[in-house]
């Protein structure tokens, strides 16, 4: 859809801040964020899991307040949901008890629409979205490609000026997301869609070179926007277009870019959020790490392109980055500008054997992840060799969430295990030095 | 052919009724005619009970299983509304819920007929000389077994909703009173509606004992199938019982088909898994009420209308959360709490005073000491159950052909009022001269058993298939096979069972240390005969101490042996 000559603002949040906890003193999800979106553009929010990219969405959907900032819909305040926007969901949120048309009708009933009118825009809708036939089906007759298009008929039905979309495609397989991108495109270009712009979170970053007029990158913990791209490849995009390539490989340098970039600062050179004992880490098993390991020294160089690598492994940002970051906090990889190479150690731990690689793995454990030498060192000194795991949760509670002081524990508690450092006990959430 | 485009263009000329709506509207009149039969007798004199005292002919019985049923069903109407109500305002308000589900938990452990004791005279005083006062006390006796685990599985259900969809809701403008109906009540209703079928199973028990009342001074006998044991039993009539055993069950079994069946068929749309189950519960009457046509048209306004009123638009869309002022908030805690507190210890010093005034401490250590020989009852009966049931409940699972038939019987035997049983029970112990203090205890167990029996069922029929070939496979057999392989897989459905069995066990103690056949009484050592003692001679401080003994007792062993292991089973033991 062509943007019109005088593009009119829709929505514009200013300076946005979000942080979780009581009087908003917890960890901070998003920091000083400032999104304007005009008439006639699809906007994509990237970023990787932790970069509040979902926490933005719904404080423009006026589901969540921030903690601090503006949100303003067409210059007025945003003070609850408003009929303005409309949602379509990750996981679909379609309502089990209801068939498709009941579920396409739930926002025009909640606001008690005339049932001929209702009736009326509710069989548009559905024809529109390819769902005829389907009607007095319920969801769980439904692939989870239908499921969606009910979502997407259940949002357009309100005639919403901006569509808010939450990661829509990527509970779905690669090939029906694929069709579904390329429909909601073909109906948007054909200004068939009743709204006049779109506001879509995703991670994945061809989706969203594929998908949009305007891309903007957060970086995690706490979300900023880092960088604003347009789009400017006309459509339909071609995956293999060498341009399209050169954009998205412009993105992954981009959020590469920072786990680089902070090398040799007070972080010690990692992406991870937080300092020492405080470091907040990924759940990543030792399983991924080894094998991305033997997977970089089947290279020469034992050196990678990022993009081209989740290509190959058919990952996505949120899979690769923490593997590849755990693997430089390590000290196993460096990790710049969308390159990933091995270092001489992490080419040690490939080529070894599961002996060599405990070995190796315990003695960086030891060295670059403060948390496994404190629990170490507190084992050591006790005389019983014994801790409570609440000792160290406690601890991280300081500096993180509950959920992510849970992930960073556990990723320890992996990690050590396969190193062989010490032992935990699940049933009485006790670390020992030997098993009890 | 053109007929069928005639047809089509002339809808009138359809038949309007086919053979199925013949057989639903014979069901449906003979329900009303029923209700409006049975309806006759609750409003009238007091006088009237004594005028027409219970009769032992079998032809009778009818007409009584109809009165008790219809006791039945205002009580789970007022257990449901009471339930959306309580589970409601409990899981929306932080400060009512730090008061309700405490409150709810002490509930749920106090006996079911000490409620009656206390509230018999109260409800009569309500409509004095008429004998709804007396069916208001019987029927809130039936209330309080079966409103605490209602409440309680809804407010579960509210707790957990899932958060997609509530986010939907609100995105989409819904209103509280919309999101009740479009979300909070669909996703709590299979839950709910098991429990209600639990709770009715429960409720024969108890409506069959509250119909013949002896407080004090005060002695009812409501026409029911309850007082009608009771005299079968006074007149040691064996046939007469026999006779209310059928007219029991075949009203359990009518209840379980035009009914729950129904319910718990229709109820399975609002499962929230999105794959479609392979076995779904089905219903006659279901699929009867569905074929027919005239069911169809009335049924389509009533929907229509039912979903007109579920959209009004009633109280505004829910507020974001309020940014929250951590001072102000505690400051309100603090003084919640201090308010609650302080009216608990107005209460405490009241109950304690009224006890005080004519008990001393020997009465409680007395009271103590009887609560502890129940219990050891209680314990015995529930470990002897656990033997016997275990091991052919998991031989019944793992036959699927033979569970299928098994577990409606089950839970049949569930439903049965064990009291049916008392007589037989007395006379045999007279008989066999007997130690009562051991041999009515079984009677305890009676009716909560079949619990243990049909959770281990579901537990074996629900063990993944893989596992059990590959402890085949492994030749695991014997001792090892029950240690490794099956126990632990059916934990959390016997532990599920069991403490139902124990519930139970307790509140049917009241009924089953004391026991009658003819001029025979007898009488168990126990804190349950020390109640109903205290509750025949109308002696308010002894029942209000033995019912707070009971109380403390049940609350402990759920805190302290229930909960725990029921925690360690969903944590450990539960197949993800």
């Amino acid at each position: 859809m062509p943007k019109p000559p005088e593009a009119h603002r829709l929505l514009e949040v200013q300076d946005a801040r979000m942080a979780y906890g009581l009087n908003g003193k917890g960890p901070l999800v998003l920091d000083g964020v400032n999104v304007a979106i005009e008439e006639g553009e699809i906007v994509s929010l990237l970023g990787r899991s932790g970069s509040g990219k979902s926490s933005l969405l719904r404080i423009i959907a006026g589901l969540l307040k921030p903690t601090s900032g503006r949100a303003m819909w067409q210059d007025k305040p945003i003070a609850g949901p408003y009929p303005g926007v409309a949602m379509v969901f990750q996981s679909f949120a379609l309502f089990p008890w209801l068939t498709v048309r009941e579920n396409v009708e739930l926002g025009l009933e909640a606001q008690r629409v005339p049932t001929a009118d209702r009736e009326k825009r509710t069989d548009d809708a559905i024809a529109l979205i390819g769902l005829g036939g389907f009607e007095g089906a319920y969801p769980k007759e439904l692939s989870g490609g239908m499921r969606q298009r009910v979502g997407f008929a259940r949002a357009l039905v309100v005639h919403p000026e901006l569509l808010l979309m939450d990661e829509p495609f990527s509970a779905l397989d690669v090939l029906t997301a694929e069709t579904m991108r390329t429909d909601i495109i073909d109906l948007w270009i054909e200004g068939r869609l009743p709204i006049r712009s779109v506001l879509m979170v995703t991670h994945n970053i061809e989706e969203a070179v594929l998908m949009s007029d305007r891309i903007l990158i957060l970086s995690s913990n706490p979300g900023r926007i880092m960088h604003e791209m347009q789009i400017t490849l006309p459509h339909p995009r071609n995956r293999d277009d060498p341009r399209f390539r050169q954009q998205v490989d412009e993105i992954y340098g981009r959020m590469t870019a920072r786990i680089g970039g902070d090398r040799g600062s007070e972080r010690g050179g990692q992406g991870f959020p937080g300092v020492g004992v405080g470091m907040s880490l990924p759940p990543v098993s030792t399983n991924e790490l080894a094998g991305l390991m033997e997977t970089l020294s089947g290279s020469p160089d034992g050196r990678a392109d990022l993009p081209a690598l989740a290509e190959e492994l058919n990952f996505e940002v949120d899979d690769l980055f923490p593997i590849a970051e755990t693997l430089q906090l390590m000290r196993f990889a460096e990790v710049a500008q969308g390159d990933i190479q091995l270092t001489i150690a992490g080419r040690k731990f490939a080529d070894g054997d599961l002996e060599e690689r405990k070995r190796l793995f315990a003695e960086h454990l030891i060295a670059y992840v403060p948390l496994a030498a404190l629990i170490k060192r507190v084992l050591d000194e006790r005389p019983n060799h014994r801790a409570r795991a609440a000792r160290f949760s406690e601890e991280l509670e300081d500096f993180m969430s509950e959920d992510y002081a849970e992930d960073t524990l556990k990723a320890v508690v992996a990690w050590c295990r396969f190193a062989e450092l010490f032992v935990y006990d699940e049933a009485e959430q006790t670390f020992s030095l030997e098993p009890a | 052919m053109s007929e069928p485009v005639l047809r089509r263009a002339h809808p009138a000329l359809r038949a309007p009724f086919n053979i199925w709506d013949l057989v639903a509207l014979a069901i449906i009149l003979g329900i009303f005619i029923t209700i409006s039969h049975g309806a006759r007798g609750t409003v009238a004199p007091l006088q009237t009970l004594s005028q027409a005292p219970i009769s032992l002919d079998p032809w009778r019985l009818p007409e009584y299983a109809v009165r008790t049923s219809m006791r039945m069903i205002a009580a789970m109407a007022a257990s449901l509304a009471f339930a959306l109500g309580y589970a409601t305002l409990a899981a929306k308000s932080r400060h009512a819920e730090m008061v309700l589900i405490p409150l709810l938990d002490i509930l749920q452990s106090v006996p079911v007929l000490g409620f009656l004791s206390f509230t018999v005279t109260g409800f009569m005083a309500l409509a004095p000389g008429n004998v709804v006062g007396v069916e208001f006390a019987s029927i809130f006796a039936v209330f309080t077994s079966q409103a605490w685990n209602m409440a309680f599985s809804f407010y579960q259900s509210l707790k957990t909703l899932p958060g997609d969809l509530e986010e939907a809701a609100n995105a989409f403008g819904l209103t509280p009173w919309q999101k009740f109906w479009r979300l909070e009540a669909p996703y709590g209703a299979p839950s709910l509606i098991w429990n209600m079928m639990m709770s009715m199973a429960g409720g024969w028990f108890f409506v069959t004992a509250a119909e013949a009342l002896s407080v004090g001074n005060t002695t009812v006998t409501l026409p029911g199938v309850g007082s009608y044991i009771a005299a079968a039993n006074q007149a040691q009539d064996f046939g007469a019982v026999g006779w209310a055993v059928l007219a029991m069950g075949v009203t359990i079994v009518i209840f379980d088909q035009l009914v729950f069946r129904p319910l718990v068929a229709w109820a399975e749309k609002f499962h929230m898994e999105l794959t479609a189950s392979s076995d779904p519960p089905t219903s006659w009457m279901l699929d009867l009420l569905r074929r027919t046509r005239l069911m169809a048209r009335v049924g389509r306004p009533v929907g229509a209308g039912a979903r007109w009123l579920a959209s009004f638009r009633i109280l505004r869309p829910l507020p974001r959360p309020a940014a929250l002022s951590a001072r102000g908030e505690r400051t309100f805690d603090v003084v919640w709490l201090a308010v609650v507190v302080g009216l608990a210890l107005v209460a405490g010093r009241e109950i304690f005073g009224f006890i005080a005034r004519e008990l001393t401490w020997a009465d409680l250590i007395q009271a103590v000491e009887l609560a502890c020989l129940t219990l050891l009852r209680v314990v015995v009966l529930i470990a002897l159950a656990s033997v016997v049931w275990t091991p052919i409940g998991v031989w019944i699972g793992l036959h699927p052909k033979v569970a299928e038939r098994v577990q409606p019987i089950a839970q049949f035997l569930a439903a049965f009022p064990a009291n049916l049983f008392y007589g037989p029970a007395v006379s045999l112990i007279i008989m066999g001269k007997l130690d009562p203090n051991i041999f009515l205890s079984p009677l305890m167990i009676l009716g909560t058993q079949w619990y243990i029996l049909f959770n281990v069922i579901a537990g074996a029929s629900a063990y993944p298939t893989d596992l059990r070939q590959a402890a085949q496979s492994f030749g695991v057999k014997g001792w090892q096979w029950w240690r490794t392989v099956m126990t632990p897989g059916i934990l959390p459905y016997f532990v599920t069972g069991a403490l139902t069995a124990s519930g139970g066990a307790w509140n049917a103690a009241m009924l089953s240390e004391v026991a009658s056949w003819g001029a025979h009484h007898l009488r168990a050592a126990g804190l349950g005969a020390y109640i109903a003692d205290a509750t025949t001679k109308g002696d308010y401080p002894r029942i209000v101490l033995g019912v707070a003994v009971m109380s403390v007792f049940v609350v402990a062993l759920n805190r302290t042996i229930w909960r725990p292991l029921y925690a360690l089973a969903e944590r450990r033991y539960r197949f993800a």
